[in-house]
């Protein structure tokens, strides 16, 4: 993949090793601080890699944001049953391309997240569930993993320590819907992507239905430095309630998109203008989808704001996946709600009501204010019908569509009323439609 | 039904990493990597995974009609993904999708005549950074614009 270079503007941390020679072989690992920590964290107890998780204001770095720490505390660790660890590696979010970096340059940091989070969970087996487009990265990965048991990083009594571990790769077949926790879970155990009715959450039941800790790619990779370093220098990095660092995936109008990593509360502004090398000359900031489509959309004069969770839910969006999608004023605002309505209506499970007829008259609407068709009372029906999905849905695929949806209509909505006012018959289109409309 | 024995080495593999019992675990990394070799899920296929799973066909099928990359029919020897979500859509991607319609003849999830390309309009591949982006089978091609889409096209055409 043609990574970027690094910017002397990023806190490398998770991507540090990016740029080695052979970054995602062991030996450059191991020559590179690789697995120190997870010999740290065997001989810690399962409480203490927990507290120092804790202390490390780690939150989940899937879209959720949830506190990692309190996570892992969750976890039914005195249960009879055996414990699991899954790692969502199911990244589909539009805009997002992160995991993938991580993976492709540094497998081995993931594999010993994964260890500390067995020491923390006494898990003793994981999978990493890796999206079906991404065959390349479950080759890398199965790569690393026979390394590491080649060299006595995985299997029984690792390194001595007692401890034994056993971790493959599984492979998803091509749903977004995967990616929210239990409908991975679902798709783990061979059955469609539908989410399950919580509680109980996976701490408690989850893959084969046993207590299980599941997190992100980058969830996971965090963990070996706040460990070999300690949860009080990760917390640090961030902000208050949110510590560390996080990779930005940075894309659409800019003339520099690439991966970057920065500190929790970033200034976004920056992030734009100097990690991505700001907009292309002529153009101005019109709008950005801060962390993946479903965020709901900041307008140009909103984006003036650091990168943290509290800072974003003031602006009434989130952090989200750290991707950034930037769009100039020549975007099509109208366009880009479609665009991004067929994607939720194309990964709409199915299996609750609102979120599979919402996506859908959404995405109708929609192509009929794009195609210049709208009736007046569309735009108000296109907000009420978005209104209406959230909340009501089994899992976050509903409130995903109606967030970003309804951002853009109440936001931009003088670009959905010039549709209006524009009537002309689509090519191909039926004019007597458009009479009746019109 | 027996696959190449790279293959059946890797499918044994899969099927001890689930807890005993939970065989059906295996069954949508299966479909994906025998589909691989057979070309789609066909009838002998479902059947054959079924059985290694323990799981009716009709479980197979469920499957098959859920997820988005495993596929019951056949396609072409090369299947070619463009991706036009809202990354790959502000630089480029829809004009991308339209050029290979018209250059190949053919629309969304159609095979060219001579069979060597099936064509499919993709949502976000991951690529967003390096877009827009397209996939031929599992390789990802990043900044693709359409004159290196038409020298792709032009080389798939020769893969026999």
């Amino acid at each position: 993949m043609p990574y970027n270079d690094p910017h002397p503007a990023e806190t490398r941390i998770i991507s540090r090793r990016f740029h080695l020679a052979n970054p995602a072989s062991i030996e450059t690992f191991l020559a590179h601080e690789g697995y120190q920590a997870f010999l740290k964290a065997s001989k810690m107890t399962p409480d203490e890699v927990v507290n120092e998780v804790k202390k490390s204001n780690l939150r989940g770095r899937g879209g959720a944001g949830f506190p990692t720490g309190m996570k892992w505390g969750f976890l039914a660790r005195n249960s009879p049953k055996p414990k699991y660890i899954v790692v969502n590696a199911d990244e589909s979010e539009p805009g997002t391309c992160k995991d993938r970096v991580l993976i492709e340059f540094d497998p081995h940091r993931l594999i010993e997240g994964i260890l500390i989070a067995g020491i923390a969970g006494d898990a003793h087996r994981g999978w990493v569930y890796i999206r079906g487009e991404y065959r390349y990265l479950i080759d890398i990965m199965d790569k690393a993993i026979d390394e590491a048991y080649a060299r006595g990083w995985l299997g029984k009594n690792i390194q001595g320590t007692g401890f034994d571990f056993e971790l493959t790769t599984h492979s998803g077949a091509g749903a977004y819907e995967c990616g929210e926790e239990s409908a991975l879970l679902e798709s783990l155990e061979g059955k469609r992507g539908q989410p399950r009715i919580r509680p109980p959450f996976p701490a408690v039941s989850g893959a084969f239905q046993c207590p299980t800790i599941l997190n992100n790619v980058e969830t996971f990779c965090a963990v070996p430095d706040i460990i070999l370093q300690g949860g009080d220098w990760y917390a640090s990095l961030g902000v208050p309630k949110a510590g560390g660092t996080r990779l930005l995936c940075i894309s659409g109008h800019v003339q520099k998109p690439g991966v970057y990593e920065v500190p929790i509360g970033f200034p976004m502004m920056k992030a734009i203008n100097e990690l991505a090398g700001g907009l292309f000359p002529g153009r101005k900031l019109k709008a950005v989808i801060p962390g993946g489509s479903s965020c709901p959309v900041l307008a140009a004069h909103e984006c003036d704001l650091p990168m943290d969770y509290d800072s974003m839910a003031k602006a009434g969006t989130m952090l989200g996946s750290g991707g950034m999608v930037i769009m100039d004023d020549s975007t099509d605002m109208v366009k880009a709600a479609l665009r991004i309505i067929k994607f939720y209506q194309h990964e709409s499970c199915g299996w609750c009501i609102p979120c599979r007829e919402g996506t859908l008259w959404l995405k109708k609407i929609l192509t009929r204010l794009d195609d210049g068709i709208g009736v007046d009372s569309d735009i108000d029906l296109v907000g009420e019908l978005a209104e209406n999905m959230l909340g009501r849905t089994f899992c976050p695929l509903g409130d995903a569509a109606a967030l970003p949806t309804i951002s853009i209509v109440k936001k931009f909505r003088s670009e959905f009323e010039a549709r209006l006012a524009h009537v002309q018959v689509p090519k191909g289109g039926n004019e007597s439609l458009v009479r009746i409309h019109a | 039904m027996t696959f190449s024995p790279r293959l059946e080495t890797k499918l044994a593999r899969l099927l001890e990493s689930y807890p005993k019992g939970r065989e059906r675990a295996a069954l949508i990394p299966m479909l994906m990597y025998t589909q691989d070799e057979v070309g789609y899920i066909t009838k002998e296929l479902a059947q054959e995974v079924a059985k290694r799973c323990g799981v009716t066909t009709l479980q197979v099928d469920e499957v098959v009609g859920y997820y988005t990359m495993l596929r019951d029919r056949k396609m072409g020897r090369t299947h070619l993904q463009i991706c036009t979500n809202i990354s790959c859509l502000l630089v480029g991607g829809e004009e991308l999708w339209k050029h290979a319609c018209s250059k190949l003849g053919i629309g969304h999830n159609q095979v060219t005549a001579d069979g060597s390309i099936s064509l499919e309009e993709v949502e976000c591949i991951g690529a967003c950074s390096w877009a827009p982006a397209i996939q031929t089978n599992y390789d990802f091609h990043h900044h693709v614009t359409v004159e290196r889409l038409d020298k792709i096209i032009a080389d798939l055409r020769k893969v026999q």
